[in-house]
């Protein structure tokens, strides 16, 4: 006869207002395969913890957004947020989908031109872009979103002294009834600047004035504030075009899509809350279509979603380290994913699955990550199984900033695995080792 | 008549100091000579008393809270109506409206009606959307912003005179008398209910509610005027009359047939001393002394109830002026075995 | 090791202690260990009985079921001999 699966024994204290595990089953769920395979072998194969990423659903979501605002609106284009995910795997899946590359330093601009994007499908953005970036972009003929008024007047010094033009656009910033108001980016709309800037751009012949530009906040939960956004975008083509008879080519909505991840602090979850695609696309396409712009001079709608596009197709799996029981009788798990593999849980309450089967019983549970210091909490607490020391589990919704804003902190960083669209599996990025951190270090003769 | 047999989930069995509409909703269905109700229980917490009040509460089923996502709770309703076969579900909660407004489709297509308000009107009369609200309907609402973080509050609190009221996203309200009160409930409304935390300049008054139906086509079915006449610490009314005030009815109608209401709503309102109403809140279900509705002469629960069905229903027109309620609590003797029953198989 | 005898168990995982008041809910394994205690078995006879019948290594039985003891002491539900 075989033997069965041993899970570890509990005992629950029951409390006023905990919850049943009646029906919270679907939450707490083993989820044993992504695309088709074992999460246990892939870890067996490739180390614990380990970055996943599905090709198939990140095509997906691309397709998904495109068709929410196609659907309604004649032009529209994509532009990867490089800074999102930078991996290069990642990106050049975007790139063969169409989506131009959104970048916001010299070194994500070179990094697109490396996966063979050139200029004039780059969106140059940011407010700290140097001389040097500037003119290389101006030359290649990348659409260079000024955000102050001091990289207008450089950017004009630049043009004049090498006698190049340049593609720009403005980045404004708005009221658009949502908190927190980001003022901190681009032109203010409301007291005039952005017009200001606008006005100064049109009289220089070294310009090409191409866009209009904004970027409301991140996570914004509300599709009403994109509309407000975009009809205020929509005036100001509108104003350009009756001043100097001048149509720009595009108004660019800047990023901000919630993915499905639930907030710190949100009582209901994100799966719920969150705007679907067509939501969003029909508070900016509606906003732009009913404005005083002429329907013959619609500008095409510039996207630079990333973290609804590709949080999703990402997730990370791991090993638990150590259970422990805490002084005030919560149980801890002690886990091999840390918070400088998952930045995102300072902010979310991620989705954390065992990948194997557990008899529903749960308990309060904290899970700390390996690392030796306090911040290291990748979720305070939650209802959870009594998984052992061992046993995996999969963190859903990571794709997003993860692997842009890890850390090497303390440790190196694990493999990340991509499963293309046939469920083969490839290493995107390889486990550092010792070498690859050290290897820009330099000791002086005296400490040798 | 022809009694009709339904079997209906209900929500809010919590009958406790602040208490959730269940019960009530329960009685009035139950005394409709139009239904013989099987009454399906769904709870959050094992201790919620309508559980145990088995000659009220025919079988009960635990079900998830809405923190844990809309899916988990259409899963355990289909459990439950695959066992069951509910004709509808009458959710009685702030906090599970927003998931059961996002399943109705779903759940109607397993045979089960409700009747909810759209999500567009659930979502305007969100406390913290208030001062839009009543700009766009033409009606007082006192000042009131939202804070995101302390910071927010302090600088939120600066165009604001004390006393203020802070009041969290779904439930709660404190009267705080300086930035130390209001800092203090912040950090507790915040924790227990997200954010944004609500802070509201206090109107001084008396405090009036209605409770209404709306058919969701601009007509008022119920609607039943009250003046709380005792409230408990936790800002309950424990004992209220009704009374007979055109104005706040007439303003019922404005709302109801402005926003072409669909469901149950309870309007907080104040009457200041220069005799202005002030709409406080705008709740988006059946409020918990509903009974009072009943005993006055407009069963709400039962007229609720037909709409959801698609049944004909005449607009209630009058009600009994000077009908009190006065509520009582009661300790029911229950052994454990019901409770250990409930825990570990989650229905009793 | 003693479970205390007073406490109260249902096979379906739910257990009373008529001394403080608390009840309890357990998983299968919990369960099992608490109904072998309750017979009176010892612990090594527990983990006797549990190793035939899963999958599991001695070592980390021996874990758990000393995290378990622990959690049954720490609710007043052993008694010390």
């Amino acid at each position: 006869m075989e033997k069965k699966v041993f899970e570890r024994p509990t005992i629950t204290k029951l409390t006023p207002g905990m919850p049943s595990k009646h029906g919270s089953g679907a939450a707490i769920a083993p989820i044993r395969y992504i695309e088709g395979l074992k999460i246990d072998d892939l870890l067996e194969k490739y180390g614990s913890p380990l970055y996943i990423f599905s090709e198939s659903v990140i095509r997906k979501n691309i397709e998904d957004l495109k068709r929410s605002f196609t659907v309604r609106y004649p032009k529209v284009q994509i532009a990867w947020s490089y800074k999102t995910n930078y991996l290069d795997a990642i990106c050049r899946i975007f790139h063969q989908e169409g989506s131009w590359a959104e970048v916001v330093s010299g070194f994500e601009y070179d990094k697109a031109r490396r996966n063979g994007i050139p200029g004039e499908h780059i969106i140059f953005n940011g407010p700290g872009k140097t001389e040097a970036e500037l003119l290389k972009a101006a030359k290649e003929g990348a659409y260079i979103h000024i955000d102050h008024f001091d990289e207008l007047f450089l950017l004009a010094k630049v043009c004049q002294a090498n006698n190049v033009t340049a593609r720009v656009a403005i980045r404004v910033n708005m009221d658009v009834g949502i908190y927190p108001k980001w003022d901190r980016f681009g032109f203010n709309y409301e007291n005039g600047e952005a017009w200001d800037a606008i006005n100064r751009i049109m009289a220089n012949p070294q310009f090409k004035f191409m866009g209009l530009h904004t970027h409301i906040g991140t996570y914004i939960m509300t599709a009403e504030a994109y509309r407000i956004a975009a009809s205020k975008l929509s005036e100001l083509a509108a104003a350009v075009a009756q001043k100097f008879n001048h149509y720009i080519a595009y108004i660019d909505m800047g990023g901000g899509f919630a993915s499905r991840n639930t907030l710190r602090g949100a009582y209901l979850s994100g799966e719920d809350t969150t705007p679907s695609f067509d939501e969003y696309a029909d508070a900016i396409t509606s906003a732009i279509i009913n404005s005083q712009i002429k329907p013959d001079k619609l500008p095409a709608i510039i996207l630079e979603t990333g973290r609804a596009l590709i949080d999703d197709a990402g997730s990370i799996a791991g090993t638990v380290i150590a259970t422990k029981r805490l002084t005030d009788g919560r149980r801890a798990l002690i886990v091999d994913v840390g918070v400088n593999l998952l930045f995102t849980s300072f902010w979310y309450d991620h989705k954390i699955n065992p990948t194997q089967a557990h008899s529903g019983l749960v308990e309060e549970t904290v899970i700390y990550g390996p690392l030796c210091m306090n911040i290291d909490v990748i979720r305070p607490s939650l209802m959870f199984p009594p998984l052992k020391v061992g046993e995996h589990f999969v963190i859903s919704r990571t794709g997003a900033y993860n692997n842009t804003q890890w850390l090497q902190f303390i440790t190196t960083r694990p493999n990340v695995i991509l499963i293309d669209t046939n469920r083969q599996t490839h290493v995107i990025r390889n486990a550092e080792t010792i070498d690859s951190i050290v290897s820009n270090e330099q000791i002086p003769d005296h400490l040798k | 008549m022809e009694c009709r047999k339904i079997n209906v989930g209900i929500t809010g069995l919590n009958n406790i100091d602040s208490p959730g509409p269940g019960m009530p909703v329960i009685r009035g269905i139950k005394e409709s000579p139009c239904f013989d109700a099987r009454i399906i229980g769904l709870a959050y917490d094992h201790l919620e008393p309508g559980i145990y009040m088995k000659e009220w509460v025919d079988k009960t089923y635990m079900i998830p809270y809405p923190s844990k996502g809309k899916d988990a709770l259409f899963e355990r309703i289909k459990e439950i109506h695959a066992r069951e076969k509910l004709d509808l579900i009458i959710p009685n909660f702030d906090a599970e409206l927003f998931s059961f407004i996002k399943l109705e489709s779903q759940i109607d297509q397993l045979g089960i009606k409700t009747f909810l308000p759209t999500l567009e009107q659930f979502e305007e009369r969100h406390k913290s959307n208030l001062p839009g609200y009543g700009k766009k309907y033409g009606v007082d609402v006192p000042k009131s912003e939202e804070a995101f973080s302390l910071n927010d509050l302090s600088n939120i609190l600066r165009s604001f005179q004390f006393p203020v009221m802070v009041k969290g996203k779904y439930y709660d309200a404190y009267k705080a008398y300086s930035p130390e009160q209001a800092q203090a409930y912040f950090i507790k409304l915040s924790a227990k209910w997200g954010y944004p935390v609500i802070v509201q300049e206090f109107v001084d008054g008396t405090e009036v509610n209605v409770i209404a139906l709306g058919d969701g086509k601009g007509n008022v079915i119920s609607a039943v005027a009250m003046r709380k006449q005792y409230i408990t610490d936790k800002g309950k009314a424990w004992g209220g009359v009704t009374i007979s005030d055109v104005s706040m009815l007439e303003l019922t109608h404005k709302i109801i047939s402005q926003t072409k209401w669909r469901g149950g709503m309870e309007l907080e309102l104040i009457r200041t001393t220069d005799n202005k109403l002030y709409i406080l809140e705008i709740n988006p279900r059946i409020p918990a002394w509903v009974y009072l509705a009943v005993g006055a002469g407009q069963n709400l629960p039962e007229a609720l109830v037909k709409l959801a069905l698609g049944m004909e229903v005449k607009p209630y027109t009058s009600y009994e002026i000077g009908k009190m309620f006065i509520r009582y609590s009661w300790d029911m003797i229950v052994d454990i075995d019901m409770f250990s029953k409930l825990v570990t198989s989650g229905e009793l | 090791m003693k479970l205390n005898q007073s406490i109260a168990i249902s096979e379906n995982g739910f257990i009373f202690n008529p001394a403080t008041g608390d009840s309890f809910t357990l998983n299968n394994t919990g369960m099992q260990v608490v109904s072998l205690l309750k017979s009176g078995k010892t612990i090594d006879d527990i983990k006797e009985t549990l190793t035939a019948e899963y999958d599991v290594d001695t070592m980390i039985l021996e874990r758990y079921l000393q995290d378990f003891i622990s959690d049954l002491k720490r609710n007043n539900l052993l008694l010390e001999e």
